[in-house]
């Protein structure tokens, strides 16, 4: 593709990138992601991604805007309260860069859509908060040999790894959701806001080279953090054989719509 | 092994070299670029870029009018 006057100004300071350069700003730009949730992970990778230049940004989430959300979801502004997420996200990144096609799902991401859906993306998001969610992004990634970046946060403590088919996944970690009761109830499931941009811009920063293929992925490496010690670490980790998707006698072989915790319903 | 020519005189920086990564990245492995562009802070920089990101520079020629050279980069 030939970069026109206002491209080549906005790319600039990727386009200088040794690692990125004009190539890697075409891949960027022909690039489908789709995102799962446009709430406080969602936000920012939608923001990077788009400011990015990613070609095409697909956004799925049921919900509407919510005053409680504002605190860590900055795609959305204060008279977006009652807007659908996917519709204010999709207008805030219009404005940010005309150049980006959004593909505006309002609805929950479930076993009945998930393939569908993820089919047309090169690259997939969890930006969720819930892990029955999570746990269908890995599942409909894993068996759609679809690389997708995993995202977590609670509290002050953040989590992400990086899935590309042949990797450990989520499930190689995690072998099942948490039973409902044991997931924190609500009054225990506060967030610190800046936790949601702090992992939101590093799953971003994985799509980015994910496409342009600069350094290396948190591919078989789960990064955690603790933003109260700001300490942040990686753990080795590896497809586990016996993973009940990825493993050698897989016994998750369709997608599983597990039920989730009465407090989660309504966030 | 062609031959190209690019004038950045009217750039500032970052943009000089922002523009001759553009042409290059058009340019077939072994193709030349001649890059006209002021002296000072572009003439300082874009050769000294272009070798750091795995570029030729074969030479670096004054022209004839004042304070305008020409950088040979070879893809
Ligand atoms: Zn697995």
């Amino acid at each position: 593709m030939d970069f026109n006057e206002e491209q080549i100004q906005r790319y600039s300071r990727h386009i200088l990138l040794q690692d990125v350069g004009v190539e890697g700003q075409e891949k960027i730009c022909n690039a489908r992601v789709l995102i799962v949730g446009a709430g406080g992970l969602g936000a920012p990778i939608a923001f990077y991604l788009a400011a990015a230049g990613i070609g095409t940004i697909g956004l799925i989430d049921g919900d509407t805007v919510d005053l409680s959300n504002l605190q860590r979801q900055i795609i959305h502004f204060t008279e977006d309260v009652n807007k659908p997420k996917v519709l204010s996200a999709k207008e805030k990144i219009e404005r940010l860069n005309p150049d980006v096609k959004v593909i505006t799902y309002h609805k929950l991401f479930t076993s009945e859509n998930a393939f569908d859906i993820i089919k047309d993306y090169d690259f997939v998001v969890d930006g969720t908060d819930n892990f029955p969610v999570k746990f269908l992004i890995n599942d409909a990634c894993v068996l759609a040999g679809k690389p997708f970046s995993h995202g977590g946060i609670l509290r002050f403590d953040g989590q992400t790894l990086t899935y590309k088919p042949g990797t450990a996944c989520y499930r190689c970690l995690f072998h099942a959701p948490p039973p409902p009761g044991a997931v924190p109830t609500c009054s225990q499931a506060g967030v610190l806001g800046a936790i949601a941009g702090m992992l939101g811009t590093i799953q971003a920063a994985e799509v980015l080279k994910y496409f342009t293929g600069a350094g290396d992925l948190l591919t078989n490496r789960l990064l955690s953090f603790n933003a109260k010690s700001m300490e942040f670490r990686t753990i080795n980790v590896h497809p586990n054989s016996n993973c009940p998707v990825c493993g050698k006698h897989p016994t998750v072989t369709t997608l599983i719509d597990y039920e989730q915790a009465v407090c989660e319903i309504k966030r | 092994m062609a031959n190209y020519n690019l004038d950045i005189t009217h750039e500032h920086c970052p943009m000089t070299f922002v523009k001759t990564k553009i042409e290059l990245a058009k340019l077939k492995s072994g193709d030349i670029l001649n890059v006209r562009l002021t002296e000072g802070e572009p003439l300082q920089n874009v050769p000294k870029s272009a070798v750091e990101q795995g570029y030729n520079v074969l030479s670096i020629v004054e022209t004839e009018t004042k304070g305008v050279h020409i950088v040979v980069i070879q893809k």
